[in-house]
């Protein structure tokens, strides 16, 4: 799927890559002669402009009510709503501090387990998928069209497919329920796409550049190091971004893989749903500590989120 | 050394990340030092050294695993006994999964397609209004999150409390059904309306997708083609019919197939909101439910067989799209 792998690469001109950031505009007009221009042409500009705050409002109205009442007092949770709180604004991180450190939830080591799973199951993955990439793109070898399209085709599996027959594997060796399969399972599932897509940024390097560096005498491994990785770093981190967000986000491949041990806090947050449904101090609170790290990460980095995003959006 | 397998504290836990990193990172250092002797090593070396552990990696955790799925959904419940396609039939004509199938049917058709218009008429509305990023920044948050956070965050929105004196609805939308003199409702348990009360969630999440990629193609358009209908006569929604549709048509399609695929394959939100309970189950929360909860692995493999079945003609349909807009270019 290469492309919905990348549905803006092809379909908007390239180089024009940073137009799908929602921030930037065309640069061939000023600002002000575009807002010119497009006023023209709405029913009215004001208008467009107040329905436009009124829906972001709207979109974002559950999670600020989820935000508020993460920090409102248990039996206030339970008397009343969030929209009340201006009449009796009282706010506590009680229910953070129980959520985080209280005995039946304890979140604080499951954050820990959250970041244990994702970082290796990003740094893996985006490793084999670059020396992969770059030998389907640059060295030759009999067989290599076929390879390609096979690895491509394999985007389309959708993972529930592999869970079974991989967790009866894991228990044959052991290691079911640790770390060490649920990196194994994320770094398989992720490097189809990793592959596609970095193969198509390298693809994008001018030929020219390995050649003059193959002429000096440089071998694969150094033209793979010197020359090719110092251009792909862009790509690199936008994939990263995406990756990560991808498993830290999961549910589906840590429930089925881990154990209590290594649940990380997506499972924990739906076994608590599940449990104490009605219990909204700790859901809120739970929620939230699992939203926070991608939220920044969204938040500071959403340029690279969204070309990662845009390029990864099928994946799973 | 049992923490190498099953760390538990914290410390063990960090140390066993960073080993982990460690050992890759050496074992592929190795790789690459062994094959990075040129001209004493033949050629097949150094293409089996790069991409050696990936094709390894794929074959033992896609294509093999795939296939025994494809076999076993040809089994029963634990694998003894062969019963050809039964297991399929029972997917497909069992009352209970009817019901599923339905479901599943009705996520698929309505989250791509009223997430991709949300998103269109957004992409349109706040295209180069005053506060076009913060906008766009609102409205995309949700895909950022996960989708457990997203089913709590709505869980709440329609939380419900018994219609009695003296007690305060919590959940937003049940307080507004009070507001305007309705009777609070239990969004969650009745079907089939339940159902469409967890595609919402999907939508909430997936119109900030379809909204980005639809804007970057909007912005796209070249200003000349723009200019030149307006020097005809277009205005408003003229505009936006034989202007901006056709020209964003290939990005359309590439947002409600893509829209379309990643939601077959949700599951996160219907366990985490109703675990799939009150006749809300689609396929993948389903595949999980025989897979691992009844334990009938037969029956769990023909379901996500039938998942994949489902996928592939949306993919080819897609990338046939894309070979298309290429063509064109």
């Amino acid at each position: 799927m290469s492309a919905p792998v990348n549905p803006v690469g092809p379909l908007v001109k390239k180089g024009d890559s940073d137009e799908s950031t929602p921030n930037v505009s065309v640069k061939k007009l000023s600002r002000a002669e575009k807002r010119a221009i497009a006023a023209k042409g709405r029913l009215t500009s004001k208008w467009a402009s107040f329905v436009a705050i009124v829906l972001a409002i709207l979109w974002t109205i559950p999670t600020f009510g989820l935000l508020v009442t993460s920090f409102r007092p248990r039996a206030d949770i339970r008397s009343s709503g969030w929209w009340t709180l201006w009449k009796d604004p009282q706010l506590t991180l009680e229910n953070y501090s129980e959520v985080l450190f209280g005995s039946s939830t304890s979140f604080a080591t499951v954050f820990v387990n959250s970041l244990v799973v994702t970082l290796p199951a990003v740094v893996i993955p985006i490793s084999l998928a670059l020396l992969a990439s770059y030998a389907f793109a640059w060295i030759d070898f009999r067989g290599r069209n076929l390879l390609f399209v096979a690895v491509f085709a394999l985007q389309v599996v959708p993972i529930q497919v592999t869970l079974i027959p991989l967790l009866s594997q894991y228990v044959q060796w052991g290691v079911n329920g640790s770390f060490w399969a649920i990196w194994l399972s994320h770094s398989i599932f992720a490097l189809p796409l990793a592959i596609f897509l970095l193969h198509n940024f390298m693809k994008d390097i001018p030929p020219s550049l390995v050649e003059a560096a193959r002429v000096d005498g440089a071998g694969h491994v150094k033209i793979f190091f010197q020359v090719l990785m110092p251009l792909l770093t862009p790509a690199i981190a936008s994939f990263a971004i995406f990756q990560f967000l991808w498993v830290w986000n999961d549910l589906l491949v840590s429930l089925t893989f881990g154990n209590t041990n290594t649940f990380p806090l997506t499972v924990r947050i739906a076994e608590l749903a599940g449990t104490r449904g009605s219990q909204w101090h700790l859901l809120s609170a739970g929620a939230f500590v699992s939203m926070i790290v991608p939220l920044i990460v969204f938040l500071a980095l959403q340029r690279y989120f969204v070309r990662g995003l845009l390029a990864g959006s099928v994946k799973g | 050394m049992d923490w190498f397998i099953n760390a538990e504290s914290t410390p063990h836990k960090l140390a066993l990340m960073a080993i982990a990193i460690v050992l890759f990172v050496v074992v592929m250092g190795a790789i690459l030092f062994a094959v990075d002797r040129p001209k004493k090593i033949p050629g097949w070396v150094v293409t089996v050294g790069f991409l050696g552990p990936a094709v390894l990696g794929l074959g033992f955790g896609l294509v093999y695993p795939g296939l025994r799925t494809i076999w076993s959904s040809l089994f029963n419940r634990n694998g003894a006994e062969f019963v050809g396609i039964d297991n399929y039939i029972a997917a497909f004509t069992e009352e209970q999964f009817q019901v599923v199938l339905r479901n599943t049917l009705a996520w698929v058709i309505l989250v791509p397609v009223v997430a991709t218009l949300v998103g269109l008429v957004y992409a349109v509305l706040v295209d180069r209004t005053r506060y076009e990023y913060l906008a766009k920044t609102l409205v995309f948050l949700p895909m950022s999150i996960s989708m457990v956070g997203a089913g709590i965050i709505w869980k709440f929105v329609y939380e419900y409390k018994p219609d009695q004196p003296n007690v305060n609805q919590t959940g937003v939308l049940n307080q507004l059904l009070v507001w305007i003199g309705l009777e609070p409702q239990q969004f969650l348990l009745g079907a089939p309306a339940n159902t469409f009360f967890l595609i919402v969630v999907m939508i909430w999440i997936q119109a900030g997708f379809s909204m980005t990629v639809l804007s970057a193609a909007i912005k796209a358009i070249p200003d000349d083609i723009v200019e030149a209908a307006r020097l005809d006569g277009l205005h408003g929604l003229g505009m936006f019919r034989y202007i901006t549709i056709p020209s964003i048509r290939p990005a359309l399609i590439v947002v409600i197939t893509t829209i379309a695929m990643g939601t077959l394959k949700v599951f996160d939100i219907v366990r985490t909101m109703t675990g799939g309970n009150f006749d809300t189950s689609v396929v993948a929360n389903e595949f999980y439910n025989q897979s691992f909860v009844i334990r009938n692995q037969g029956l769990g493999a023909a379901l996500a067989v039938i998942l994949f079945i489902l996928v592939v003609p949306l993919v080819i349909y897609n990338v046939r799209q894309l070979r298309m807009t290429e063509e064109i270019r």
